[in-house]
């Protein structure tokens, strides 16, 4: 019966070891857990999260560093989604962060104002304005996803945001 | 003036989970007061106490997950699961057995893959797999019909109450002197001890169709069935697949070799293949969904129970059919999606 | 032989109480409220403005783009206002509407009946777009582009539908008995719009008179190009694609049209109110509004000016007779159930039910699906609600696509069926615009992303190069020290 006992044992040790050997490392779970997040995020890239980007903050949820609720472009329904992914609670979305918006704004650059000074081109974390040094800028309204990052640059202050249909209409 | 909304369509058919639970407890009905006409009251005892522990299970389970009990208590899902585990089981079986099966079935079966609708397995099957592998001794101790040109010892109802309280037989009585094989069982040791079948089925235990008493007990069985057919509770793709599926190799292999195989009408009257036809194979949750799937199903179900039965090891396969062919439900469901409307495939 | 259809109900009617008396034309009201998008597409851009005095019939707004219809007022007044007005169809929150109040003249534009076949097709279908006339079955689909897409030379096959399945409503039952020649006639001027050489007219077989004063009507035209069909009664045999499939065997394409396999279908009444148009000119104005339910205490069929407020139609139906359940725009299977009785009549509004509670059987509360398959026995589309249900609660986009739930007709059969009383049409009509806006947000997001990197990718590769001169430039610096000093 010991010698059982001892195969048992030692028929264990193996395929436990076989097993910790193929599973991945943590930094591999953690790469692929940011991946996950960062698919669930809307990618405005507009930094209200605190971080950088959205993959920075998707990493940083992944390694615990942040909460699942500080995205305002996705609003409550990203939360939601974040929150089941990680088998959590669903939580609305912190204010402190940013404010949810009703509907989605994009920029709109008033055209006469407009000194081509290309500071709001270098801003812009999707390239969705289009211009040169001394040449007229526009936003590609269908590029823009709404972070707001060159609205402060502009010197003469002629970039607003907008809803999609008052730059239709405009 | 104002009015309420609510979303169409504004009329729905008087139908619920309780009415179609309820209508499978009719449906089997008369098989069980068959059953107790031939086997004595055991069974009723086991169907007592396999509800009973079913319900509680169902509500401690409802309350660790959080959920309200009601309306998941009363659907009738638990009920029939505990039905279904005590028919299967001999009616002197211990307390401790159908207890054990039923609580495994509704707790582990069941609420641990998410409750109702969530189960991928049939949870009476599972409790009754479970009980077959660890506590095989037990469920071999079945009851001969309680037939008057039959001269064996019956135990009475206070025996049997006895026995199944207290785990044991009463001292006046032993398993070999009240015990007989099913009809299963003994075709199984008749052969394997070179009979023919015809000199096994020359057994007076044998009648016409089948073992008597169990052949009235699967004919109310499949009139229980004909009956939930008829209301549209069932639908006959997987009953049809699955007695097909047992009658046709059980045919040929009788054809190839009478006196080795039994033949069709054997097979379909005995065990559970008329239970597992009509009341455990259409079990909605665990099956597959499209008609073509459900043929599949069925037809597997029926072809692995008459491997085991006839190749294998256990006098009856129907149990482990039923699981292994829910395993295969996945799979079945991805290659049989029908066509829709205006689409070419 | 009539394919069958897969599926579907057999439903009690409920159309007797409202079929026993002739149709009845209502006084104009005191007031209408027309909505500029009371059809599907993009809604008409007004032409008058408050204070504007206005004739019935005249055109008040204009079709805006390809997919859109005009306008017409229903009575002689002054436009009051055009402001946003709670409307009975599913919007997120009121219309723009021209309110117009009745000055009792009385007084109408006078349009000349015209001679249809003197037109050319094209130029018809155009001249049918000008009287503002979409389809009356219930989806207010503008009928003009309908048309355009239809034609085709060698001319498609017309059908009229007459079927009307879904229970309690019965006004085109009482347009086919007593205006039959009408809508033949309708049926005449698509022939020749369409240049289609056959035109079947399909009746459900509970409509008896019905059938039969449009077959005496068709007798009488010696109209070789017309055929009256008649199809079992079950629901949803009325539903445009299951018409179709019925007459013609073809299945309409998933993801197409009718017109893709050759085949127009029309409401009888969008065929009368054609006629109408073209023989006396007279714009769609009214239309037949079936009035019922065991809660009116006189049910029957009324024609309505449009912008009718709908308590007026209450009222003129003898008022509600006890505790109303619901007020339904429609049919108990796919009507919507209406907040308020004063909101108006609109092209749409082929019925109005007011429910007791024995009208109806409301659905209890919502148990976990449990797997039956009884929805997926009644899909008359031949889908699987249960899997899509499924796929619907975890927005598995990709898997509701391959299922099919765009090609879900709302019908509610699925609904009534189920066991477990899910709400399975309101989850699908949630899921398909969820769905569409998934799709798209994931591909913008997709897109956005990719920018972001290539962005990212484009300033690294600009400081290394930058970093490479500077490196370059330290290192022949240092040589030159080097050689130099």
């Amino acid at each position: 019966m010991i010698v059982a006992i001892l195969i048992m044992i030692a028929i264990g040790t193996v395929l436990a070891a076989v097993l910790a050997g193929s599973a991945s490392s943590t930094a591999q779970r953690e790469q692929l857990l940011t991946e996950r997040i960062n698919e669930r995020l809307p990618q405005t890239q507009c930094g209200r999260c605190t971080f950088t980007g959205c993959k920075p903050y998707a990493a940083a949820i992944a390694r615990g560093e942040a909460d699942i609720n500080q995205c305002p472009p996705g609003g409550d329904a990203t939360a939601k989604v974040l929150a089941d992914l990680l088998g959590r609670p669903p939580k609305p979305v912190d204010p402190r962060f940013g404010v949810v918006l009703p509907q989605p704004l994009v920029a709109w650059i008033d055209e006469p104002a407009c000194i081509g000074c290309t500071k709001c081109i270098q801003a812009c974390p999707v390239d969705a304005i289009v211009g040169a040094s001394k040449f007229m800028h526009t936003v590609i309204t269908a590029q823009c996803t709404g972070c707001e990052l060159c609205v402060p640059p502009c010197p003469v202050d002629c970039i607003e945001m907008r809803t999609v249909t008052e730059v239709a209409l405009s | 003036m104002t009015f309420a909304t609510s979303p169409a369509p504004h009329v729905i058919a008087p139908n619920s989970v309780r009415r179609v639970m309820g209508l499978v407890l009719f449906a089997l009905a008369p098989a069980i007061v068959m059953h107790v006409v031939f086997f004595g009251v055991g069974l009723l005892v086991q169907l007592f106490l396999g509800v009973i522990v079913a319900l509680v299970s169902e509500a401690i389970a409802l309350k660790l997950r959080r959920k309200a009990l009601q309306p998941f208590l009363t659907d009738g899902s638990a009920i029939i699961t505990g039905v279904l585990l005590a028919m299967c089981l001999p009616p002197l079986a211990p307390w401790w057995l159908v207890v054990s099966g039923s609580a495994f079935a509704v707790l582990l079966a069941k609420h641990l893959y998410g409750g109702l609708g969530a189960n991928p397995f049939n949870p009476a099957m599972v409790g009754y797999a479970v009980l077959l592998v660890s506590f095989p001794a037990q469920l071999t101790q079945w009851l001969p019909p309680q037939l008057a040109d039959l001269q064996l010892l019956r135990p009475g109802v206070g025996d049997a109450c006895y026995t199944i309280f207290m785990g044991h037989l009463p001292a006046h009585l032993t398993w070999d002197a009240i015990t007989s094989p099913t009809p299963l069982t003994s075709m199984r040791n008749s052969l394997s001890m070179g009979l023919t079948m015809q000199e096994a089925q020359a057994n007076p235990m044998f009648g016409s169709l089948g073992g008597r008493g169990w052949d009235w007990i699967n004919l109310c069985i499949l009139g229980g069935g004909v009956w939930l057919l008829v209301l549209r509770i069932i639908r006959w793709h997987i009953p049809f697949a699955m007695l097909a599926a047992i009658a046709i190799p059980a045919a040929v292999m009788n054809a190839v070799d009478p006196g080795a195989y039994p033949g069709m009408t054997f097979h379909l009257t005995a065990g559970a293949s008329m239970l597992g036809a009509f009341f455990i194979a259409t079990d909605p949750i665990s099956a597959a969904t499209s008609n073509r799937g459900k043929l599949m199903y069925g037809a597997g179900i029926g072809l692995i129970t008459y491997v085991i039965r006839t190749w294998g090891g256990y006098p009856d396969g129907v149990a482990f059919a039923v699981l292994m062919m829910n395993a295969a439900v996945p799979l079945i469901d991805r290659y049989t999606v029908p066509r829709v409307y205006g689409h070419t495939r | 032989m009539t394919p069958a259809l897969h599926g579907g109900l057999r439903l009690p009617g409920n159309k007797q109480r409202s079929t026993q008396k002739p149709l009845r034309l209502l006084p104009a009201p005191a007031q209408v409220v027309l909505p500029l998008d009371q059809h599907a597409g993009a809604a008409a851009i007004a032409q008058v403005k408050v204070g504007d005095r206005v004739l019935r019939g005249q055109l008040i707004a204009r079709a805006d783009s390809e997919i859109s219809a005009s306008l017409h007022a229903s009575i002689a007044g002054t436009v009051r206002a055009i402001e946003p007005r709670p409307v009975p169809y599913h919007r997120n929150g009121p219309s723009i509407c021209i309110v117009i109040d009745n000055d009792g003249s009385d007084a109408a534009v006078s349009v000349a009946a015209v001679d249809y076949a003197a037109f050319d097709p094209r130029a018809l279908c155009e001249y049918i777009g000008n009287g503002g006339i979409v389809g009356l079955g219930g989806a207010a689909f503008p009928t003009a582009p309908k048309l355009r897409r239809g034609q085709r030379s060698d001319g498609p096959q017309l059908i009229l539908n007459g079927a009307e399945c879904e229970p309690w409503i019965s006004c085109d039952d009482m347009l086919m008995r007593e205006h039959a020649q009408q809508i033949l006639r309708g049926a005449a001027i698509l022939c020749h719009a369409l240049q289609a050489t056959r035109c079947t007219v399909v009746i459900e077989d509970d409509k008896p008179v019905a059938e039969s004063a449009m077959r005496a009507a068709q007798a009488a035209l010696h109209d070789e190009r017309i055929v009256i069909q008649s199809v079992p009664t079950i629901y949803p045999a009325g539903g445009e694609n299951q018409v179709i499939t019925a007459v013609t065997g073809l299945e309409v394409p998933a993801s197409g049209l009718p017109s893709d396999i050759g085949v127009l279908c029309h409401n009888v009444g969008t065929a009368a109110a054609i006629a109408r148009w073209i023989d006396n000119g007279e714009p769609l104005i009214r239309r037949i509004v079936t009035v019922t339910g065991s809660g009116v205490c006189e049910p029957g069929n009324l024609e309505v000016w449009l912008g009718t407020p709908m308590s007026e139609l209450i009222v003129r139906s003898g008022g509600y007779a006890g505790s109303i359940a619901r007020l339904l725009m429609g049919g108990s299977m796919m009507g919507l159930a209406l907040p308020g009785d004063d909101l108006p009549v609109v092209k749409a509004s082929n019925c109005l039910v007011a429910a007791l509670p024995e009208d109806l059987h409301l659905r209890g509360m919502e148990m976990p699906c449990i797997r039956c398959g009884n929805c997926s026995e009644a899909c008359p589309v031949m889908l699987l609600p249960q899997q899509l249900h499924w796929f619907a609660r975890s927005d598995d986009c990709a898997a509701l696509e391959s299922l099919g739930l765009m090609d879900c007709i709302e019908c509610g059969c699925c609904d009534y069926v189920c066991p477990s009383q899910i709400p399975l049409a309101q989850r699908f009509r949630e899921a398909k615009p969820a769905l569409i806006e998934r799709l798209t947000s994931r591909q913008q997001a997709l897109q956005a992303r990719q920018r972001y990197e290539a962005r990212d990718e484009r300033l690294e590769r600009i400081e290394a190069q930058r970093q490479a001169k500077l490196a370059e430039k330290r290192k022949a610096m240092t040589q030159n020290n080097q050689s130099g000093g």
